[in-house]
């Protein structure tokens, strides 16, 4: 098991940079539409603590946890928010198309559930190339509603590829609840059991379950390199796009928001370590850490100048 | 037939056989790639020489499988799918359109996708309103997508050999009424060398000619036959809609003062229109006629025999159009051969 407070520390880490965004996105600098991982943020820090850099990652719209859990980054996060030219694709992407090449984040996608095939294709290449990486494909419940799902979890179990399907269920695909678009039946992870692919399913928030889930189908992909999937049931706290919450919306029943809140993933590790008699100490530490390295990104953000639209025509094609 | 004769897709056959041995990463997928048909013969013996690991069947699902196939290109495998009907390809588009495409200039040149899709469009024999779709316009409309579209025998194998190559997403159209083309083996191109992909294929002072696909058969057969009659005809093929050396389509119609452009698909918003509104724009002070898009009515192809006699230009399009411009009086040919199949060699059902 890793150690908690480092898992701790990562979760801060992105859920105090998921807020400074937040914070500052009403200055209108940050121009480009934006998914916030708050309340998400513990999946992807419990998986790549079994990861290297040998192991590539792929997400979706909502993908800055993933990015920085990964290794991402974070200066090269943030100036990408502003559009600048020392963001990590020089503000051609924006938020929705991340990538770390460095850290084995290969890219996020904008279009619901069409980075699913491509990690499908990354874990292809791996297996013919005899590497001993494997490849993470992180999405939402919404996304296993396309058939490039369901197609790419049949070639992989057809194929034998090593691989984790990451379904981050927040149950909601930005106003529409799952009742209205799966049976109330359905269980993602039964429904990847059926094709074919070792699943798994776990509250989202409870880091001892989480990384529990996490490393044992990690092991089993390295060890019989087949493909697997995770369901961790989870809860983003603000609304689907945009920096705010949206709770006075009423599409979410208030007491499932309060619910969802009291099981916030940082709160349960706070929990967790509370007995911890160093761990306060800890939390006015790293905190203060991660509040400097943020500012010092937002800065970098700043300075970094935009690109000149003259280079707007380089790189249609590859030589 | 000479002794050292070739065929269409024997050349195709022979480029991937070439590509696979020239890079020993790359793969070929697509569904019935090593079925007894050998995908109308192109995919023979490819299975056999490289492996099933290498060269493999797939699930009867476009969408995702090209992904994957994007997914490998840009982790560094070289990827050749073939889908043998480009209409069944149309449920992949959002892999190609918004992945494919656009995934170099996106991530700011980082990555690169060397992925090419052998697309297969169908004609005749009742392949109707979703067999038989020609959809070079759509393709050559998204920015990041090279697109060729094969008519010839001479390069076929060339063209196909350096879209694989090529680093970068290409739709490789391939109609199906050339694949039993005829050529000799000496007039074809060697595969590694660059190719041309504008040419000049026969010269001639009084009209220009721009075609690609099966209608440059069409095309060809045309200018033979004004020759008899003194209109000697300038054909150009125009290999790839995304890479056209527009100087040389300029400078002919510039001469020839007269210009007919060929489409396979309909001319609506098409390739076809699109060089027409460049000639216009160019050679607008010389010529001496409209220039004519030849290509398909705006309505779906009907399936039956008796509803598509007049669907698809032929060479009495041609003689049409050249006569009426020049003011000549040029009597069509006459034909007893069925229209819905390119010979006798064709029986059917697919």
């Amino acid at each position: 098991m890793p150690d908690l407070k480092e898992v701790y520390f990562q979760t801060l880490r992105i859920r105090k940079i998921e807020e400074a965004i937040a914070e500052r996105y009403s200055e209108q600098k940050m121009r480009c539409p934006t998914h916030l991982s708050i309340g998400q943020e513990l999946v992807p820090v419990a998986i790549s603590q079994y990861l290297t850099t040998r192991d590539k990652a792929y997400s979706s719209h909502r993908a800055h946890a993933h990015y920085l859990a990964k290794g991402g980054d974070l200066s090269k996060l943030i100036a990408e928010l502003h559009g600048k030219s020392g963001g990590c694709t020089a503000g051609r992407g924006g938020s929705m198309h991340l990538s770390d090449l460095d850290c084995g984040f290969i890219a996020s996608t904008a279009i619901v559930g069409n980075s699913i095939p491509l990690a499908t294709g990354n874990a292809l290449h791996q297996q013919l190339s005899q590497s001993d990486g494997i490849t993470i494909s992180y999405f939402g419940d919404g996304a296993t509603e396309e058939g490039a799902f369901y197609e790419s979890l049949n070639f992989a179990t057809v194929r034998s590829l090593p691989i984790l399907y990451a379904c981050e269920n927040n149950q909601y695909s930005v106003y529409s609840p799952l009742s209205v678009r799966q049976p109330a039946s359905r269980s993602i992870a039964k429904l990847a059991a059926e094709i074919g692919v070792k699943s798994f399913s776990v509250d989202g928030n409870d880091p001892q379950r989480v990384l529990e889930a996490s490393q044992a189908a990690i092991e089993f992909i390295r060890k019989e390199r087949k493909p697997a999937l995770v369901e961790y049931f989870t809860y983003r706290h603000r609304e689907h796009c945009g920096p705010n919450f949206d709770d006075e919306l009423n599409y979410r029943e208030a007491h499932e928001v309060e619910e969802w809140l009291a099981n916030d993933p940082l709160k349960n590790l706070q929990k967790l370590l509370s007995s911890d008699s160093d761990f306060s100490h800890f939390q006015a530490r790293v905190s203060e850490q991660i509040t400097q390295e943020i500012e010092a990104a937002f800065n970098f953000a700043s300075s970094s100048p935009f690109g000149d639209p003259i280079d707007n025509e380089r790189y249609i094609y590859a030589k | 037939m000479p002794n050292n004769s070739t065929s269409f897709a024997t050349q195709l056959q022979k480029a991937q056989h070439h590509a696979m041995q020239n890079d020993p990463g790359m793969i070929c997928m697509g569904l019935g790639i090593d079925d007894p048909k050998a995908i109308f013969g192109t995919t023979s013996g490819l299975q056999t020489a490289f492996g099933q690991s290498r060269v493999f069947d797939m699930p009867t699902a476009e969408n995702a499988m090209t992904g994957i196939g994007v997914g490998a290109a840009i982790a560094g495998t070289r990827v050749l799918m073939t889908h043998q009907r480009v209409d069944f390809f149309l449920l992949a588009m959002d892999q190609l359109v918004n992945n494919a495409a656009k995934w170099h200039y996106m991530f700011n040149g980082q990555m690169s996708v060397p992925l090419t899709i052998r697309l297969i469009v169908g004609r005749g024999w009742g392949q109707g309103p979703t067999h038989q779709q020609s959809l070079q316009s759509w393709f050559s409309h998204i920015p990041g997508l090279k697109v060729v579209v094969p008519g010839l025998t001479d390069n076929a194998g060339q063209l196909l050999y350096d879209a694989i190559m090529d680093n970068n997403p290409t739709i490789f159209l391939e109609h199906r009424w050339l694949h039993n083309q005829i050529a000799s083996e000496d007039e074809c191109q060697p595969l590694t060398e660059q190719p041309r992909h504008t040419r000049i294929l026969r010269e001639g002072e009084d009209y220009t000619i721009i075609s690609n696909s099966y209608m440059l058969s069409e095309a060809l057969q045309a200018q033979k036959y004004m020759q008899q009659f003194g209109i000697q005809c300038e054909v150009i093929e125009i290999a790839s809609p995304t890479n056209i050396d527009w100087h040389v389509l300029y400078q002919s119609v510039k001469k020839s003062r007269r210009c007919i452009v060929t489409d396979m698909g309909h001319t609506f918003c098409s390739l076809a229109s699109e060089i027409a509104n460049r000639i216009y724009s160019e050679c607008f002070q010389s010529l001496l006629c409209p220039v004519t898009t030849l290509g398909l009515p705006h309505y779906p192809e009907p399936t039956s025999y008796g509803l598509t006699p007049d669907y698809y230009p032929n060479i009495n399009s041609f003689i049409q159009t050249i006569s009426g411009n020049c003011g000549v009086d040029i009597a069509r040919i006459t034909t007893t051969q069925h229209h819905d199949i390119p010979g006798e060699w064709f029986k059917g059902p697919f």
